[in-house]
C-alpha cells in the first residue's frame, strides 16, 4: 500500500516502533524509512552509535532502542526527513520541518497525521536553531498520548494566505 | 586555434567533477558550459542529497553546486568558457565552440562529454496552453530566479522529480492539488512521497493527465483512471482546478554530440533511451571519447559526480600528466559506484549498464551514426 499511497501503514509502523516497556522509559527515535535506497548519513549523525552501521548502503536503517537516547541529532541529518523522536513520558514528538514560517514556542498549532489531516492540536514545546542544521528545523511539539504515534506534521497558519 | 589535454562539455555535476580530476592531476582542462554559470542541475536541488556520507550525502544540491564551482574557479588548471556551445566534433579531433557569436576552434588530446539530459513531453490535448511546465523549468524559476510559476498545480509524475519538486512548490508557498501517476506504484523514494503526502498532497497512482482545459492558459487539468494495461477507464474523468500543470514524466540523455562524433550508440530502456556504448572506464568506442552522467543513462547527481572522477582520472592517465598509481584510486571509485547501485533503482541501471559495454547483447540496437 505505501508504495501506492505513500501513506505508511500501521504494519509498517510497528516494524520501527520500540514496545511499550520501551517508550515508557524515555525519548526515543521512529525511523520511518521504509525502503532499500542508497543512502547513509543517519548513522553518521548518532552520537550513541545506536544506528547500525550499513553493511550495504542500500540497507534500511537498524535502529538499537537500547542505545538511543533520543537525543534528536539524527532528525535534521536524514536527508528524506523521515527521523521522529517520541516522548511518551513527556507527551511529545519531534519533527524535521523546512517550511517558513517557522512557528514560535508556546503557539498552538494543527497535529497533521501521515496523510496530512489533522487529528489533534498541538503545542511548540521548542524549535532547534535551524540555521546550525543547515536550515532543517527541528519542531518539539505536544500531543496528546495517543496520537504520539500518529501526528508527524503540524500546519503553521495559511502558507503567505494561500 | 585554442589546445588543451582535457575538454569538457557540459559544467553539471558530471564535467565539473571530471575537470577537477584531471585538473588534480597536472592536465590543462577547459569546460565548456552554455549556461551563464558552472553548476547544471544541481544549481537548482536546494534539497539534501541522498548517498554515501564519505560523498556528498545530506548535503543539499545548492551547496555541492557551490563547493565545486570555487574549487574549479581557484583552479590554476582549468579554464571555463560560460555561455558557450558545442557545435561539432572532427576527425582531427577539433571541436567547434559558438561563444559570443564567434566560432572557436578547441583541439584536446581527450574529450569528456557530460551534456546531460533534456525533459520528456507528454502528448494529451491542449499541452501547448501556457501555464504547462516541465518540472526543470518550474524549478529553474523557483529556485534559481524566486518566482513562482503559478497558485495551484497539478504536477503529472511521481518519479523522484515530481515528489521532489512538488515538495519544492509547498516551500515556496504554492498548493499542490494532486500528484498523477500512470503506474501503478509510486516511482520515486517513498521517503519523498511521505513527506509531501503529510503535508496533504494526494497522490493519484494509476491516473494519467487528458487534457488541459483554459481558453488563453491553464484553468484545469481533467485526470481519468487507467487500468492496468494503461488503457483510460471511462467515466473516472475528474477535474482539478489549476492553473499550473507541471510535467515531469522522465528524462533522455542528451546524446548528439555523440552520435555526430560517430561514437557506436544503442537505445537502452534501462538507461532512458540512446545512449554511447562504452566501457567500464566511460570510455566510449572512440578511444579519445568519454562520456559522464546523465549522458551516459539517467540517473541521479551523486552517481554522475563519480562517473565524472573515473572519466576524468582515466582520461589524464592516457595523456600521461598521471604522477600516481591510478588503480587503486580507479578501484575505490568502482566499488563507491557499484555499492550505490545495488539497491532496487540501481539493479535496474546496472543491467542497462552491461548491456551498453557492448559485451552482452546490446547485439541488434546498435547503431553509429552514418558521417
Amino acid at each position: 500500500m505505501l508504495e501506492k499511497t505513500g501513506i505508511p501503514t500501521s504494519d509498517d509502523i510497528n516494524l520501527v516502533v520500540p514496545d511499550k516497556k520501551r517508550l515508557e522509559s524515555g525519548p526515543v527515535a521512529v525511523i520511518e524509512c521504509f525502503r532499500e535506497i542508497p543512502c547513509d548519513p543517519c548513522f553518521y549523525s548518532c552520537p550513541f552509535e545506536a544506528i547500525k552501521e550499513f553493511d550495504d548502503i542500500n540497507d534500511k536503517p537498524k535502529l538499537d532502542f537500547v542505545k538511543c537516547t533520543g537525543c534528536k541529532s539524527c532528525i535534521a541529518k536524514c536527508p528524506g526527513l523521515a527521523i521522529f523522536v517520541v516522548d511518551y513520558n513527556k507527551s511529545t514528538v519531534s519533527i524535521p520541518y523546512e517550511l517558513l514560517p517557522l512557528p514560535k514556542k508556546g503557539d498552538i498549532l494543527e497535529g497533521l497525521n501521515r496523510e496530512g489531516k489533522k487529528v489533534c492540536n498541538a503545542l511548540v514545546v521548542s524549535i532547534k536553531d535551524p540555521e546550525k542544521n543547515d536550515k532543517t528545523a527541528v519542531i518539539t511539539i505536544k500531543v496528546p498520548q495517543e496520537y504520539l504515534m500518529e501526528v508527524r506534521n503540524i500546519k503553521v497558519g495559511d502558507q503567505n494566505g494561500r | 586555434m585554442i589546445e588543451t589535454d582535457i575538454l569538457v562539455i557540459g559544467g553539471g555535476p558530471a564535467g565539473m567533477t571530471a575537470a577537477l580530476k584531471a585538473a588534480d592531476n597536472s592536465a590543462q582542462v577547459i569546460i565548456v558550459e552554455k549556461y551563464h554559470q558552472l553548476g547544471g542541475q544541481l544549481i537548482k536541488q536546494t534539497h539534501r542529497f541522498f548517498g554515501s556520507k564519505k560523498e556528498q550525502a545530506g548535503i543539499r544540491g545548492i551547496e555541492i553546486a557551490k563547493k565545486l564551482t570555487d574549487r574549479i574557479k581557484e583552479h590554476n588548471n582549468i579554464k571555463v568558457l560560460t555561455e558557450a556551445t558545442a557545435q561539432g566534433y572532427y576527425e582531427d579531433g577539433i571541436l567547434t565552440v559558438s561563444q559570443n557569436n564567434k566560432v572557436i576552434k578547441i583541439k584536446s588530446k581527450k574529450l569528456i562529454i557530460a551534456t546531460g539530459a533534456s525533459e520528456k513531453m507528454l502528448s494529451f490535448k491542449n499541452n501547448d496552453l501556457p501555464g504547462v511546465y516541465g518540472a526543470g523549468a518550474v524549478q529553474t524559476l523557483m529556485n534559481l530566479y524566486g518566482i513562482l510559476p503559478g497558485e495551484k498545480i497539478v504536477m503529472v509524475g511521481a518519479g523522484n522529480i515530481g515528489l521532489i519538486v512538488t515538495y519544492q512548490l509547498l516551500q515556496a508557498g504554492v498548493k499542490v492539488e494532486a500528484v498523477i501517476e500512470a503506474s501503478d506504484k509510486i516511482g520515486g523514494y517513498l521517503v519523498h512521497a511521505s513527506k509531501i503526502r503529510r503535508a496533504g498532497v494526494p497522490i493519484y497512482t494509476n491516473h494519467s493527465i487528458k487534457r488541459a482545459i483554459g481558453d488563453r492558459s491553464v484553468e484545469a487539468a481533467e485526470i481519468v483512471k487507467l487500468d492496468n494495461n494503461w488503457n483510460e477507464i471511462k467515466g473516472t474523468e475528474k477535474i482539478i482546478k489549476a492553473d499550473t500543470i507541471c510535467l515531469a514524466v522522465g528524462l533522455r540523455p542528451l546524446t548528439d554530440l555523440l552520435v555526430q562524433a560517430g561514437c557506436e550508440m544503442a537505445y537502452i530502456p534501462e538507461l532512458g533511451g540512446d545512449v554511447p556504448l562504452r566501457d567500464d572506464n566511460l570510455k566510449t568506442t572512440n578511444n579519445d571519447i568519454f562520456v559522464a552522467g546523465d549522458t551516459a543513462g539517467i540517473e541521479e547527481a551523486t552517481a554522475a559526480m563519480l562517473e565524472g572522477e573515473i572519466a576524468g582520472l582515466k582520461a589524464v592517465s592516457e595523456v600521461g600528466h598521471l604522477k600516481n598509481n591510478i588503480f587503486s584510486e580507479l578501484k575505490r571509485l568502482k566499488d563507491e559506484l557499484k555499492k550505490l547501485r545495488s539497491g532496487p533503482e540501481g539493479k535496474v541501471i546496472s543491467q542497462g549498464i552491461k548491456k551498453a559495454r557492448g559485451d552482452s547483447n546490446a547485439g541488434k540496437n546498435r547503431y553509429t551514426h552514418l558521417r
